[in-house]
């Protein structure tokens, strides 16, 4: 398996070496442009503002939050106050909120993931009988609309007594159409047919190249489809406000919309308000780093697998 | 790419080395075809209980009609004959096809310009503005919608407080008619940069030499951009396209949180799914319901079906006469 494992090392960064090489050819050439990088920093205001106005909300109480200018901090600082609220209103059912959405998200992504790569795998790497029919089944699929399945899928579900469990939230965010798009143009281009062919002829099994050669092989191809499986979980409201009923099993984004209606039909007698705006803040900290973290990976990942149709 | 010929050449299939022996063969690629159908099956097992049977299921329900004696009558095509005469409905349909028109125009070119721009590396700091632009994709619906329904209110949103410093008017960007705009502009906030990164990660892998050849020809910046870059990256623009048509005709969080601030604007149908939405689980019309989403999901399929295939004629017959 060594032997192996450095002859893909090799092939990896021959691959990212010659990209590069192509890509810096053309580099020299170019100038800084003042007009261009005023005029994107002009567009990044439009994208950061709102999120500038809710970490500033984050750091007012209810009455500051109505009476003091909407961009800029004012009327004390009372953002750990907001955090004791929010983490003990209503015996602090927002850290459940939180745990549940990120055990819904981090579940039903790592089995779409497994569930995409080794579909994806199949089809970039095996000619079989019928693979044409699946893959087209495949990416038609993409174009079903969540709507024409949400209603029926539920209405099985509580056949099955699955409903208000987290099952049906976790179950239907496994299937990820689009993962197995992009992991299977990925994986043609990743991982090396000799290699495959190489691991045979050392008498490996399917399985076992599949496990150990092609997986090493696919690192940015899993993050991205990791992330985005994540995304779509951790941010799907619709499913979960159809499934659940038991304040105690929705995640963030339920939770959020029930506070919120709360605060609005509460006509201000209760301090909701800012507890909402904190809690939309602490929600969405988690994503963002983490896209943040992986952003190497999950960029090179879409590279290869957006550009090919 | 350190490969040899040898095993180049044998690239597509994959077939086995050739000094298997040919009886071998056979029996090594039934192999194969099984491992194929085994790395399948898992996701294939969720693909059909999660979607085919769902969708068959749903296609099943939206053929009874729920009587209040006698419970479920088999009722033909009668809902959809109710659906498609529903003004309710068919202004809703109307309405996301005036979004779609407006909003996703604006968005994909956005992502485009951006895109391009931020590909040239022309611009300082650009590696920042491709992440700060990306962060609303991380933001859910339901946060962007409650930010953005807070920025846009007439007494304390700081976007009104702004237009009276400067002594225009108070905007009302929740009246009824100007509710869409708001959406559209909420949608747009969200997914500029998702848009922008599938399209700048294509941009990405257009291999150099292209662009070398046109600046030997002497094309400038815009010229490139319009001639090699975007045709270069047509597939990955036609994947953002279809994803805006499905996305569009689904969108159900900003409908139904915006509704509790601006109850007058929204009504319960404003969008084809905030309106199944309704009728299933307010009105309990399940099955007329099912018949709506059913309906829904078919016109969404055939528009997307059309673009896709209009996309591929258009690129045959440019590839035709050059």
């Amino acid at each position: 398996m060594t032997s192996l494992d450095t002859r893909a090392a090799v092939a990896i960064d021959d691959d990212a070496a010659g990209r590069r090489r192509a890509k810096r050819s053309f580099d020299p050439k170019k100038r800084r442009s003042v007009l261009l990088t005023v005029l994107l920093w002009l567009c990044v205001l439009y994208f950061v503002l709102p999120l500038w106005w809710l970490l500033v909300s984050a750091t007012k109480d209810n009455s500051a939050l109505f009476s003091t200018f909407g961009l800029w901090f004012g009327g004390g600082f009372s953002f750990a106050e907001n955090l004791e609220t929010l983490f003990t209103v209503r015996d602090g059912i927002f850290t459940r909120w939180l745990v549940n959405t990120l055990v819904y998200s981090l579940t039903a992504a790592a089995g779409a993931t497994l569930l995409a790569t080794m579909a994806g795998y199949a089809f970039a790497k095996y000619d079989f009988p019928g693979k044409k029919a699946l893959f087209s089944a495949t990416l038609g699929a993409v174009m079903i609309p969540l709507t024409a399945l949400a209603l029926p899928t539920y209405l099985l579900f509580s056949q099955a007594g699955l409903t208000d469990t987290p099952w049906a939230v976790i179950i239907p965010s496994l299937v990820s159409p689009f993962g197995v798009y992009l992991m299977r143009v990925y994986a043609a281009d990743a991982v090396d047919d000799s290699l495959i062919e190489a691991a045979r002829v050392d008498g490996a099994g399917e399985f076992r190249i599949f496990w150990q050669v092609g997986l090493r092989l696919l690192g940015p191809g899993l993050v991205t489809v990791f992330l985005f499986s994540l995304v779509a979980t951790w941010n799907n409201y619709f499913l979960p406000l159809i499934m659940l009923n038991t304040s105690d099993l929705y995640p963030v984004t339920v939770g959020l919309a029930q506070l919120q209606a709360a605060a609005s039909a509460g006509g201000g007698s209760q301090a909701l308000f800012s507890t909402v705006i904190t809690g939309s803040f602490v929600s969405i900290l988690p994503l963002i780093v983490a896209f943040l973290f992986l952003q190497r990976y999950w960029q090179s990942g879409l590279a290869t697998g957006s550009v090919k149709g | 790419m350190s490969q040899t010929p040898a095993l180049r050449a044998e690239r597509p299939a994959a077939p086995p080395s050739p000094s298997v022996a040919r009886r071998g063969a056979s029996t090594a690629k039934r192999k194969q075809y099984r491992a194929a159908y085994l790395f399948l099956l898992p996701f294939f097992v969720v693909f059909i209980t999660m979607l085919v049977v769902p969708l068959v299921y749903s296609g099943y329900l939206s053929l009874f009609e729920s009587k209040l004696i006698g419970g479920d009558v088999f009722a033909g095509l009668a809902n959809y004959v109710r659906a498609l005469q529903d003004s309710a409905f068919l202004a809703s349909i109307g309405r996301m096809g005036l979004f779609f028109v407006v909003q996703v125009p604006i968005m994909l070119g956005l992502a485009l310009f951006l895109a391009l721009a931020l590909d040239t590396g022309r611009a300082r700091g650009s590696k920042g503005v491709r992440l700060l632009v990306f962060m609303p994709y991380a933001v859910p619906a339901v946060v962007a919608t409650l930010m953005w329904g807070y920025l846009y209110g007439p007494d304390f949103g700081p976007i009104a407080q702004i237009a009276r410093g400067v002594g225009l008017g108070t905007p009302d960007f929740l009246s009824p008619e100007n509710i869409l705009g708001s959406m559209m502009n909420i949608v747009t906030w969200e997914f500029v940069g998702y848009n922008m990164i599938i399209m700048y990660a294509a941009l990405r892998s257009i291999p150099g030499e292209l662009y070398e050849a046109a600046e030997i020809d002497g094309a400038g910046q815009w010229r490139i951009a319009w001639s090699v870059k975007i045709p270069a990256i047509r597939p990955a623009i036609l994947l953002t396209v279809i994803f805006s048509i499905i996305g569009t005709f689904q969108l159900f969080a900003e409908p139904s949180l915006l509704n509790a601030i601006a109850p007058d604007a929204i009504t319960n149908s404003f969008t084809p799914n905030y309106y199944a939405y309704n009728l299933a689980f307010i009105n309990q019309e399940l099955n007329y319901a099912a018949a709506i989403a059913f309906l829904l999901g078919i016109f969404i399929a055939i528009v997307s079906y059309i673009v896709q295939l209009s996309t591929q004629r258009r690129e045959r017959r440019e590839r035709g006469m050059s």
